[in-house]
């Protein structure tokens, strides 16, 4: 990591990097536990803490909903809604997954409201993210096409266009993990530089800023992310006869 | 030839400026799926929620191209890979 260009006024430089908590030495390898790592533990920590905690509560479900079996019921409802509408017949299988990414990206995003670091503001959680969506976009693809649907697919107009649409199914993972990591990153700098620069008189008003960065960005960011993604998975179980 | 240090960091600083151009490509984008989806809430008022999400999708996938610009910018800033 380079040294950073020291801007006029600031005290301290400015700081949005990933930082070392602390290291193990493996052989002769070292592996660093990062604050991605604290903050992707804490916002699990917070998911499964209220995973169970609804888990309990809907066990002894009331027939007219109050409280916080209302809020849960809301949550699902949207989810389910979305994930309904675009993927119609095929969302009974996706739906856990959906609703897991859904749950964790936005948790994710929103975290730096508690003053973590957000973890997709890590090339290497988005990045994963994105793999796990590429697997299960071409398994389904090669389940539901067959091997001979799939490659009549990659020669669609004449063959010679193959390594084009080779191109355009690699580029998905890298522009589905670049757009969410760039989008929380491009926030948490804009933010660092903030209070670090005008740290003497960041006082209430990047509350606002807040809002739009992490609230209402975190938010657009997931919704793009699981859209695409159930945009591809359909796109890949829908055979020509069907 | 041999650069010292600073005019790298002047030069990086100067393509960094330069690779925030790309955004104003995703800027106009963005404004005609906005101004069209109005126009469309305007004919079809029914319709404004899926309109709404629909202009939402078009216009983060438009955003892409100028956050490319915007990493490249901030890797030239930050992490400085052209300084030894």
């Amino acid at each position: 990591m380079g040294q950073g260009i020291m801007l006029s006024g600031a005290e301290k430089e400015v700081d949005f990097f990933i930082h070392e908590v602390f290291q193990y030495k493996i052989g002769d390898n070292v592996l660093y536990i990062t604050r991605s790592h604290v903050c992707l533990l804490i916002v699990m920590l917070i998911l499964i803490i209220f995973c169970i905690v609804a888990g309990k509560k809907l066990k002894k479900a009331q027939e007219i909903p109050s409280g916080f079996q209302n809020v849960l019921e809301l949550v699902m409802e949207f989810i389910d809604g979305l994930i309904n509408g675009v993927m119609g017949k095929f969302s009974p299988k996706f739906r856990n997954y959906m609703a897991t990414l859904f749950v964790f990206i936005f948790f994710s995003n929103i975290s730096g409201l508690l003053g973590l670091r957000p973890p997709t503001a890590d090339y290497g959680v988005t990045l994963g993210l994105a793999l796990i969506s590429f697997t299960l976009i071409h398994f389904n693809k090669f389940k539901h096409q067959k091997p001979k649907g799939v490659l009549k697919g990659l020669m669609d107009p004449w063959p010679i266009w193959m390594p084009i649409n080779l191109i355009g199914d690699f580029a998905v993972p890298i522009s589905l993990s670049l757009r969410l990591f760039a989008n929380i990153l491009s926030g948490t700098a804009i933010m660092a530089l903030i209070y670090t620069l005008l740290g003497k008189i960041a006082v209430i008003w990047p509350a606002a800023l807040h809002v739009y960065f992490d609230l209402f960005s975190g938010a657009i960011q997931t919704y793009v992310f699981c859209m695409l993604t159930m945009t591809y998975i359909t796109d890949a179980c829908t055979t020509e006869e069907a | 030839m041999e650069f010292n240090d600073s005019f790298i960091k002047g030069c990086s600083a100067i393509g960094a400026g330069l690779a925030l151009i790309a955004g104003i490509g995703p800027g106009v984008g963005q404004g005609i799926a906005a101004g069209h989806a109005a126009s469309a809430v305007g004919r079809n008022p029914g319709a404004k929620s899926d309109i709404t999400s629909t202009m939402l999708l078009g216009q983060a996938v438009a955003e892409t191209t100028g956050l490319y610009g915007l990493l490249i910018g901030i890797i030239l800033l930050f992490v400085q890979p052209l300084t030894k």
